[in-house]
């Protein structure tokens, strides 16, 4: 991907460029954010089913892999072919295989975040195989040549305008058309004749039921149904995370996942595959893909709880006001940065700096994840393992040199003070990151510690 | 072999063993009113509902909705007429593509938010209700449940090759977050309530 060199602040500052499309984007996800409020509080049992939801998923956890063997026995006797993929590029492969020996050259693809994490598209299109993505964000994105910027609304950061001038070029709509619905309509039509001539289709996969070897497919727009039910071969990804013990535990997922995600009661399908259709092929491929290191990492296992709903990266300040992209990761957002160290800690050692720790990715995490508190966790892996970058670690030292001396501190804090009042150029400038895009505050006449002698020791 | 040594990485690095909650028993409001709320919830996601009296006031509603729709097929033999052609099973899902209007009887329907429980076995062909231009779910009152533990109670160990739940028109908001009914599969879904 574009920019995979360059940091959260550096792609942070490049979105921030467009005050005006920094305050869009952020009120949407705000919005979204709000829909999912009022949809939490409509259940008075909400905070009983996110205490159960993460229950289950600790016991998930806790006994993995009896539950996969016991999903793919299950799988095996209804028929479906299940691949192990220790890696990205084993998933890769075994998906190339398929296509291979089936003779097939082009395949459509519903959403899936974790061939998103594997780069399957790119790998595939190097094999000169086309394939094309079906959810309406994620062909958007496609067609911009970008990665999606948010796990359930791929193209959050685009605007009508910019996407029917896509249309424009690739599809033959109208220049300047950008009512969604036109726009829509377009795509139906476009995939629509993809769906009827594709003799694969790949899906993602959200819940995997232990006990009955069926997986479960979420999606509002029937993409994922309509690729699946037309092609002779279906092949659905999974991270080995996605199992849950029982079929009834459903109940709770579903009614946790999309009143998370938008607000809404349910998403429009929820579709139960068990066994392939009379002369169709079904394959499931498991795929690791680092998440058995993760799961040995005592105070970050349990971001593998994670459904992918998506509602730490509408709540967070962080992400709202920097966009997906900045976290240069396939997940981005609060989730993202907790799950992308583990994959590459070198590579991602800034994600987890880019948060205020405010707390809001847990308050709305449906499964209970600690988010903030392992964003505060791998600050310190990184910084012990020598991942910080140099000014963060040169700021930090000076802070504990600071901090840990009450004369330092309180001199600095006057120097502080008088700069901002006396010389409020000296900081406001290009050279203090704080500066940009931001106001620095007035300076106080005096600090609290002053006020306080002042007026109560007296 | 990737298979085991994905497993053997697990059984070393996956925490003690933690119990699964013992019940899923959630607090429920025994007065609300199953009929009422499951209307509610699917007008409130863009669906239209029809309470009838019984299937001979049905036909002609369908009629009224759908003037000039080519293709109607009917997966219940209760609602097949002259106007309604049965459904009837061909092995390629792809000649489907021109159906402007399918019929279904779902199995469960649930009140909190508008979602219809169909098997595989109800559907014709699995491709049906997804390709169908327009959807027709007749919806028997006394399959409501109030909740999505009440329906896979109901549920229960049943064996479908395929089943799914549905709630509504297929929709997208991800242009702008403009909500649009009628992404890739149906433009509309009508229920027919009956006692």
């Amino acid at each position: 991907m574009d920019g995979a060199t360059q940091t959260h602040p550096e792609l942070s500052e490049i979105f921030n460029k467009d005050e005006e499309r920094v305050d869009w984007h952020d009120e949407t996800l705000w919005w979204i954010r709000q829909k999912r409020d009022k949809s939490a509080h409509s259940i008075p049992e909400w905070e009983q089913l996110r205490e159960t939801a993460s229950q289950i998923k600790n016991n998930v956890l806790s006994d993995l892999s009896s539950y996969l063997v016991s999903f793919e026995e299950k799988a095996l006797a209804n028929g479906i072919v299940v691949h192990w993929a220790a890696d990205a590029a084993e998933h890769n492969r075994i998906v190339h295989g398929i296509l291979k020996e089936n003779g097939i050259q082009q395949m459509v693809k519903s959403k899936s975040m974790l061939t998103e994490e594997c780069h399957l598209n790119e790998y595939l299109e190097q094999q000169g195989l086309d394939v094309i993505d079906s959810d309406l964000g994620e062909r958007i994105v496609q067609l911009a040549k970008e990665p999606p910027s948010h796990i359930v609304l791929p193209c959050i950061h685009k605007k009508k305008e910019e996407i029917g001038d896509l249309f424009h070029i690739h599809l033959g709509v109208p220049a300047g058309t950008s009512d969604p619905q036109i726009l829509t309509e377009t795509a139906r039509q476009h995939l629509r004749e993809t769906f009827l001539t594709r003799r694969a289709a790949l899906t993602g996969v959200n819940f995997a039921i232990a006990e009955t070897g069926e997986f479960v497919v979420c999606t509002n727009e029937g993409n994922a149904d309509m690729g699946a039910h037309l092609a002779d071969v279906h092949i659905a990804s999974m991270g080995i995370e996605k199992i849950i013990p029982e079929r009834r535990h459903l109940g709770v997922f579903l009614r946790l996942l999309t009143r998370s995600a938008t607000g809404q009661p349910i998403t429009t399908y929820s579709s139960h595959f068990k066994k392939p259709r009379p002369g169709q092929q079904m394959h499931i491929v498991i795929v690791d893909n680092g998440r058995t290191i993760q799961m040995g990492r005592e105070d970050f296992r349990n971001s593998l709880k994670c459904i992918r709903c998506g509602a730490c990266m509408n709540t967070c300040p962080v992400y709202r006001r920097s966009g997906g992209h900045s976290y240069h990761n396939a997940i981005s957002g609060p989730i993202g940065a907790i799950l992308a160290p583990n994959l590459d800690m070198k590579k991602y050692a800034d994600l987890p700096f880019a948060s205020t720790l405010c707390g809001s990715c847990s308050n709305v995490c449906p499964v209970k994840i600690d988010i903030h508190q392992q964003l505060y966790k791998w600050r310190q892996v990184i910084v012990k393992e020598g991942y910080a970058d140099s000014t963060k670690k040169i700021g930090m030292q000076l802070m504990t040199f600071t901090l840990s001396s009450p004369v330092v501190y309180r001199t600095a804090g006057k120097a502080g003070r008088w700069f901002l009042k006396h010389v409020p150029f000296a900081v406001n400038n290009k050279f203090n990151p704080w500066y940009k895009q931001r106001d620095m505050p007035e300076a106080p006449a005096e600090s609290f510690g002053e006020w306080y002698k002042k007026n109560v020791k007296k | 072999m990737s298979r085991d040594k994905i497993l053997a990485a697990l059984r070393q690095n996956q925490p003690e063993k933690v119990p699964l909650p013992t019940t899923l028993a959630f607090e429920r409001d025994a007065n609300l009113n199953l009929a009422e709320k499951f209307k509610a919830m699917a007008e409130g996601i863009g669906s239209k509902v029809y309470m009838v009296a019984g299937f001979d006031e049905i036909g002609p509603v369908i009629g009224m909705d759908f003037p000039s729709e080519k293709r109607i097929v009917s997966t219940v033999p209760e609602l097949v007429s002259a106007a309604i052609p049965a459904f009837v099973l061909d092995a390629d899902p792809q000649t489907y593509e021109d159906v402007d209007v399918a019929i279904f009887k779902p199995r469960i329907a649930v009140a909190e938010n508008s979602a219809l429980w169909i098997t595989e076995d109800r559907m014709g062909v699995r491709a049906l209700p997804f390709i169908t231009q327009h959807i027709i779910m007749l919806v028997d009152i006394a399959l409501l449940v109030p909740d999505m533990h009440a329906a896979y109670e109901k549920i229960g160990a049943a064996d479908y090759g395929f089943s799914t739940f549905i709630a509504g028109p297929s929709k997208t908001a991800d242009i702008e977050q403009s909500l649009v009914l009628g992404a890739h599969g149906p433009r509309s879904m009508t229920i027919f309530m009956y006692s």
